[in-house]
């Protein structure tokens, strides 16, 4: 069929599933946008492309679709790169589609021109420059399918101005051919023995999870192997939700702020299976006696990650998909009693932990941040999407909000991006309507994308958003306290700032609590209550994030009060 | 530091060197020499590094980055394989009539050969490895040497076997 290349790129996503895109329009995408606009392709229009691509990012994150963006040549793709970072990060499917320049414009420094492969490349996992337009069905086929499998991760395509205007004879590919990518990840089934045998000789072993888990979909057999070994388990930060919080002998996440029992577990067990999870810095303390006492396996997708932080005794390479089935079975068909085995093991490792659990003391009528946390977690059923920003609330919210299943929790974990959390809820919220989405942000974070409270009035979008409002940039806040005298430099938040009036402003409803009476009085009401609002809690200042491991502290070196 | 010579074969497609060179970089890896080239399928390039690491985990990690490349077909260790490996030099060196029998005694050592001649000075090209390099431009650094271009090391396997089919 003859059609112009923005056509053609409109039924390229259509053939891909695509039902919404986020964008921004601007000179160069301009017949990109009136292709949209006589197409009714749904667009959301945001404040700022760095809203467009975290909400793209929270729509993925939220059901495992590849999230679509898309932004004008220039700033317009500029303003999208730390959302492409923070969705590198997290390994998070998205394609971000910006206009270029016209060809023969292309190195000239035109008007708004930037080289977005070069900006690109260290934070994608591939990008493109399409120049011609018959090379345009095949790049969108090859961006989606590089973006979804393997270790997902963005994908942009950089599409030249002239591209849009020319003219296709329009054919969607069936095939992929690329011969340096297959996104096939078989496992090792050897490996796999070596872990059943590593398992049966094992005395204190441990589960620790990852995002990986989210990602595959595979957290139902983590539950199974779990029910299986009774053995003790924890995640990442990124992991929370693929293990049921509730569960017994989960350990609460582990890392700098994670928990007590999580990080005694992995010091002292003598099997640590790693599924999923990429050993970052924030989880390991001191990486040179991070589980000194532990044979450590590793499941893994991607080869690149395999020894890169923590050297590991086993590695089991390939999809969490297909690895996991294999142990799941080769551990039911195994002879031992795992559960009698283990049972001393979970039931000490479960002792520690109570020793020092997650808390806060109660102190007049003020509204304490664990409180407020705990509070909405137990009001806020399976059917909630917690999202959060960065900083402390992010920590208060991993550690008192009690996430039940995989894609419950999104967070921007290794990149730690705030102004992430409002527009990813948003996109969270436009993915999963018959969804509750919560924000849990902070006074710092919410300023940094707050523009999108208007896309959420404009749009209707029916999200709430709890400011966890301490008059400070409190993660900073809490370093200053700690390791630099008191010094608040550049981190208070001064009082003047009117977070009712803003969202007023915006189109939404404003609500103020500040005594701890009003979590129970006003609280559930908002919540539940139709459309999108504001809720700007008032907490101490000085309250501080805790356990935490300092920086190049081992994991048992935690901070405790 | 040990040094090892990686053939990478990658779509020749525009973009696929920087690719490449920034992983290089932005994972901090120390390289030696790259270099790129047409091969017998007009659809692949060839480049040649040599990466400098501290230790076999250090290679693992470059190999298996670079292998996360969409671009790169297939990455082979060539120094851990049978392998002929070659460089290219070129050397400018002053040449007065007092000096010129004895550089042209030095290039007959060396196999090497004087390929532009003036006056003031004469060009010679080298092929070999990288150490007969080092050496014709330690004992050439008596004579004043003008300037050095040098390709980088290339290797193939030996015997009937080719890179692309390892």
């Amino acid at each position: 069929m003859k059609m112009n290349g923005a056509q053609a790129l409109l039924e390229c996503l259509k053939n891909e599933g695509v039902e919404l895109v986020f964008g921004y329009p601007g000179g160069v995408v301009l017949k990109l946008y009136d292709e949209i606009y006589k197409m009714k392709f749904p667009n959301i229009l945001t404040g700022h492309e760095q809203g467009a691509v975290h909400a793209a990012d929270g729509y993925a994150r939220a059901t495992g679709k590849v999230g679509v963006v898309i932004a004008t040549s220039g700033p317009g793709a500029a303003n999208l790169i730390t959302g492409i970072a923070t969705a590198n990060m997290d390994s998070v499917p998205l394609v971000c589609i910006t206009g270029q320049v016209a060809s023969p414009a292309i190195g000239k420094d035109s008007f708004q021109e930037v080289d977005v492969c070069g900006i690109t490349a260290p934070i994608t996992k591939h990008n493109y420059l399409v120049k011609n337009v018959e090379e345009l069905p095949r790049v969108v086929k090859e961006a989606f399918f590089i973006a979804r499998t393997g270790r997902p991760a963005p994908v942009c395509i950089d599409i030249a101005a002239n591209v849009f205007n020319s003219e296709i004879d329009f054919e969607y590919p069936e095939k992929i051919n690329l011969r340096g990518y297959t996104g096939e990840n078989p496992c090792d089934e050897k490996a796999v023995d070596e872990v059943v045998a590593a398992i049966e000789k094992a005395d204190f072993p441990l589960i620790f999870v990852g995002g990986g888990v989210i990602i595959s979909e595979t957290s139902n057999i983590v539950r199974e192997i779990l029910n299986r070994l009774q053995c003790p388990c924890t995640s990442t930060l990124m992991g929370l939700g693929s293990i049921e919080a509730d569960r017994e002998g989960y350990l609460g996440f582990a890392g700098m702020h994670g928990s007590y029992g999580a990080n005694m577990a992995i010091q002292n067990c003598d099997l640590l299976i790693c599924i999923g999870m990429r050993f970052s810095d924030r989880v390991t303390g001191k990486v040179a006696e991070f589980a000194p006492n532990a044979k450590i396996v590793h499941f893994e997708i991607d080869p690149a990650e395999i020894n890169k932080n923590v050297q590991v005794d086993i590695k089991v390479l390939g999809d969490l998909k297909n690895s996991l089935p294999l142990l799941r079975d080769k551990l039911n068909a195994a002879e031992t009693d795992f559960a009698k085995k283990f049972n001393s093991w979970l039931n000490y490792s479960i002792e520690i932990g109570n020793k020092h659990l997650f808390g806060y003391k109660t102190e007049g009528d003020e509204i304490k941040p664990g409180a407020l946390i705990s509070k909405i977690s137990d009001i806020c059923d399976e059917n909630t999407i917690v999202v959060t920003d960065v900083g402390q609330h992010q920590m208060w919210t991993a550690q008192f909000f009690n996430v039940k299943g995989p894609r419950q929790f999104l967070t921007s974990g290794g990149l730690g991006t705030m102004g992430f959390g409002l527009p990813a809820a948003m996109g969270a919220k436009l993915a999963c309507p018959d969804k509750n989405v919560v924000l849990i942000t902070g006074d710092g974070s919410i300023m940094m994308n707050i523009q999108e409270l208007a896309t959420l009035a404009d749009n209707n979008i029916d999200i709430k958003i709890v400011i966890v409002h301490n008059f400070i940039l409190g993660m900073v806040g809490q370093w200053q306290r700690l390791f630099y005298n008191h010094h608040y430099s550049a981190s208070e938040l001064n009082l003047k700032r009117d977070f009712i009036k803003i969202s007023e402003a915006m189109g939404l409803r404003g609500y103020r609590l500040t005594k701890a009476a009003e979590l129970e009085t006003e609280l559930p009401e908002i919540l539940f209550s139709k459309g999108a609002a504001v809720i700007d809690v008032y907490v101490p200042q000085e309250e501080n994030v805790l356990p935490m491991v300092p920086g190049g502290k081992r994991l048992d070196q935690m901070v405790l009060s | 530091m040990k040094k090892f010579l990686l053939a990478v074969l990658v779509d020749n497609k525009p973009g696929v060197l920087t690719h490449v060179a920034g992983l290089i970089s932005r994972r901090a890896f120390n390289i030696e020499s790259i270099s790129a080239g047409y091969t017998e399928e007009p659809s692949v390039t060839r480049i040649n590094i040599v990466v400098s690491v501290e230790s076999e985990n250090e290679l693992d990690q470059v190999v298996n980055q670079l292998g996360k490349l969409i671009d790169v077909i297939k990455i082979v260790n060539l120094s851990k394989a049978p392998s002929i490996e070659r460089e290219l030099v070129m050397i400018k060196v002053k040449a007065s009539k007092e000096t010129r029998a004895d550089l042209v005694s030095i290039v007959d050592i060396f196999r090497a050969k004087i390929v532009d001649v003036t006056s003031e000075n004469v060009i010679i090209e080298l092929t070999g490895n990288q150490q007969k390099i080092d050496a014709i431009c330690e004992v050439l650094s008596d004579y004043e040497i003008v300037e050095i271009a040098r390709t980088g090391a290339i290797a193939l396997s030996r015997g009937p076997i080719p890179v692309k089919k390892m």
